[in-house]
């Protein structure tokens, strides 16, 4: 029986990236995420590894472009205005297809915005953190055990597709404890002979560049690197359903709202509502396909997140429109109870499809 | 003696080169381009180049290559 | 025998530069560093924004393309993956003095054992001849067309001055390669800062007064004496810091 352990969701991350064969961190402190930079900060040295506080989050991504250029697992975390940052990093990272995990423990905005958790970064997340055509993967943990499994996931995934990876988190995720069975160490690295490690003479120099002056050539990197998305579009979402086999309500959640979901779809089984929920653990890849699936036997869905509607879009492209999405949401910091998600479950029915 | 010999396609025909030769040994062509429309840099008399390679640190493009 | 020809460390594929740009000595000067170390092998270069961006194509060693004035930061990272390689950035003054001031100071701060080649023209050259946090008092530029005045554009900034007020730096200089002593000179900074890099010394910066016959509308000679008489007084030459000395 593997142990279990009781840790934070931000340390579970922590630790997981190190078991994931990550021994580079970089970052710089921001709320509601320093547990990771602080849990880091302790066990790197230890292992020979590297914590380093930057001067900025820009210069953390940069850190962390240049670890990943040399071929090895590397990684930061920030929270929502911080990732804002990083954003020109993570387009560079994306365009020079470096593999590299980014932390983002959300928090509330537009602006300076709160500290409260937060899943408003939704859009910047699944649409590209920066400038340019890229995508970065999404995973989205909903315990903390998930907080663990994902990280070690999203560097696996980095490296096999050489692209950056995002652990979309919230402030209530990072702070919840629970039991973990932690991963075990990895031990299999897919080979990088792009990687910048010096030619030692043997080879033609390896360049890590997201510059292409010719408008055909960069074109053509484009025109690639969207093939590999179709790739991981295809065969990379992850998701959970529950209760859909007979469901006529589904809930659409990730992250803590998923929890709150889970809840109310318990409330609302008693009273007879036939509620499930399809939980996406990856917000890119969105799992289009079981909602398209579950659009055809349900009468409606409901987002329920922490933003102003920004995964409703997805849902509602996903099913094509063919049902109605209802949206189940807080913003701010505030989070839904179960008894607000059930009302809204019980609206959905009374609406129907 | 000293021998030098010219990547004539790289020369940009800047003339740092013509300047730090103490000889005064070194002009750009006047009847001859490369094909990049430079006039590259030549020799007026190469008997008496002494080797001092000042030339070739001046030029920031490594046309020139210097024997002794 | 051969007493002078291109470096191994330069590929074959011939620069962008301008005619009369000293870039290409800098570069060569470089490269004539690591070959003469013989470190080639384990050197990883890093380019930066600005005429130089394309520098990762004339280097024979590894090299990576940084976002603009991150360079240090990605030398950071590159430097704590793999300590045993020797790692230099290639940066001009907006990339260095403005955009990427911050990685400038924090990583010489941190005192990080890597090489620094800064190459302070005075002025934007690839955006077509901006104003530079380096250009000078009265300078004419595209974006000072009455040349730069202190009150609305502040003085120009002295990146060895500001860097030798930190303690950590091992080895700071200024030179310049407007004439055959003045190249020398800066090929023995060029080559005992990297040498300090290898013997685990700690951060060097050297910076390179550098000409831009191009957008200082000046013929390439012309552009080097500007340099003695216009930019040297501005920033003398010298040695600022050295540990060893």
């Amino acid at each position: 029986m593997p142990e279990k352990v009781l840790m934070k969701g931000n340390e579970a991350i922590a630790e997981a990236a190190i078991l994931a064969g990550c021994r580079h961190y970089f970052g710089y402190p921001i709320t509601p995420q320093t547990e990771v930079a602080a849990y880091m900060s302790k066990r790197m040295p230890k292992i020979g590894g590297t914590f380093l506080q930057a001067e900025s989050e820009i210069a953390a991504i940069n850190m962390v472009y240049g670890v990943a250029s040399t071929g090895k697992r590397a990684m930061t975390s920030s929270s929502s205005p911080g990732i804002a940052l990083k954003c020109e990093g993570i387009s560079y990272l994306a365009g020079a297809d470096l593999p590299a995990l980014i932390v983002n423990v959300q928090r509330g905005g537009p602006g300076l915005g709160g500290i409260q958790p937060s899943q408003s970064d939704y859009f910047l997340a699944t649409r590209g953190p920066g400038h340019g055509d890229f995508h970065v993967l999404v995973l989205a943990p909903a315990s903390v055990q998930e907080m663990a499994d994902l990280t070690f996931k999203a560097f696996e995934l980095a490296d096999k597709y050489r692209m950056p990876a995002m652990l979309l988190a919230d402030g209530t995720m990072g702070q919840m404890m629970e039991p973990v069975v932690l991963p075990a160490p990895a031990e299999h690295f897919i080979e990088k002979p792009w990687a910048v490690t010096g030619t030692e003479c043997k080879r033609p120099h390896n360049i890590a560049n997201s510059l292409f002056l010719l408008p055909e050539v960069l074109e053509r990197m484009n025109f690639e690197r969207f093939e590999r998305y179709a790739r991981v579009e295809e065969e990379e979402p992850m998701w959970e359903s529950f209760l859909m086999e007979d469901a006529e309500i589904c809930l659409v959640s990730f992250g803590i709202t998923a929890r709150v979901s889970r809840n109310a779809i318990v409330q609302a089984r008693k009273e007879g509502l036939k509620a499930g929920m399809i939980r996406p653990k990856t917000l890119w890849p969105f799992p289009k396909k079981p909602l398209l699936e579950a659009a055809g036997k349900v009468k409606s869905f409901i987002s329920v997140e922490l933003s102003m509607g920004q995964m409703r879009e997805d849902v509602e492209l996903a099913v094509r429109c063919q049902k109605p999405v209802y949206l189940c949401n807080r913003t701010g910091g505030m989070i839904p109870t179960p008894e607000e998600v059930l009302q809204s479950i019980r609206k959905a029915n009374e609406e129907g499809g | 003696m000293a021998k030098l010999t010219f990547k004539e396609e790289l020369c940009k025909g800047c003339g740092l080169c013509v300047t730090a030769c103490p000889k005064d040994i070194l002009a750009l062509s006047k009847t001859r381009l490369n094909s990049k429309g430079h006039a590259p840099v030549e020799q007026t008399d190469p008997e008496k180049c002494i080797g001092c390679a000042f030339c070739a640190m001046m030029c920031p493009d490594c046309v020139i290559t210097v024997e002794r | 025998m051969v007493v002078f020809e291109k470096p191994k460390s330069l590929t074959d594929i011939p620069m962008h530069y301008c005619p009369g740009c000293t870039h290409g000595i800098i570069h060569r000067l470089v490269a004539e560093a690591i070959d003469t170390l013989g470190i080639e092998g384990k050197t990883i270069g890093i380019a930066p924004v600005g005429c130089s961006v394309m520098a990762y194509d004339y280097f024979a060693c590894d090299m990576i393309e940084a976002a603009h004035g991150r360079a240090p930061a990605i030398a950071t990272g590159v430097k704590r993956s793999l300590p045993e390689n020797i790692v230099f950035t290639y940066q001009g003054d907006g990339d260095l003095a403005s955009i990427g001031l911050c990685e400038t100071v924090s990583t010489a701060a941190r005192g990080e054992n890597i090489t620094i080649i800064f190459v302070n023209n005075a002025i934007y050259g690839m955006t077509g001849g901006q104003m530079a946090p380096t250009s000078l008092i009265g300078q004419v530029t595209q974006t000072s067309p009455y040349g730069r005045d202190p009150k609305t554009a502040g003085y120009p900034i002295q990146i060895c001055e500001l860097l030798a007020t930190l303690e950590a730096p091992a080895y700071l200089e200024r030179v310049t390669v407007n004439n055959v002593k003045n190249i020398r000179n800066a090929k023995k900074a060029i080559e005992k800062a990297f040498r300090y890099q290898l013997e685990g010394k700690g951060f060097s910066l050297i910076e390179v007064l550098s000409s831009c016959p191009t957008n200082w509308g000046m013929t390439p000679q012309k552009a080097l004496e500007w340099i003695d008489e216009k930019m040297i007084p501005q920033y003398p030459l010298g040695v600022f810091r050295d540990k060893e000395a």
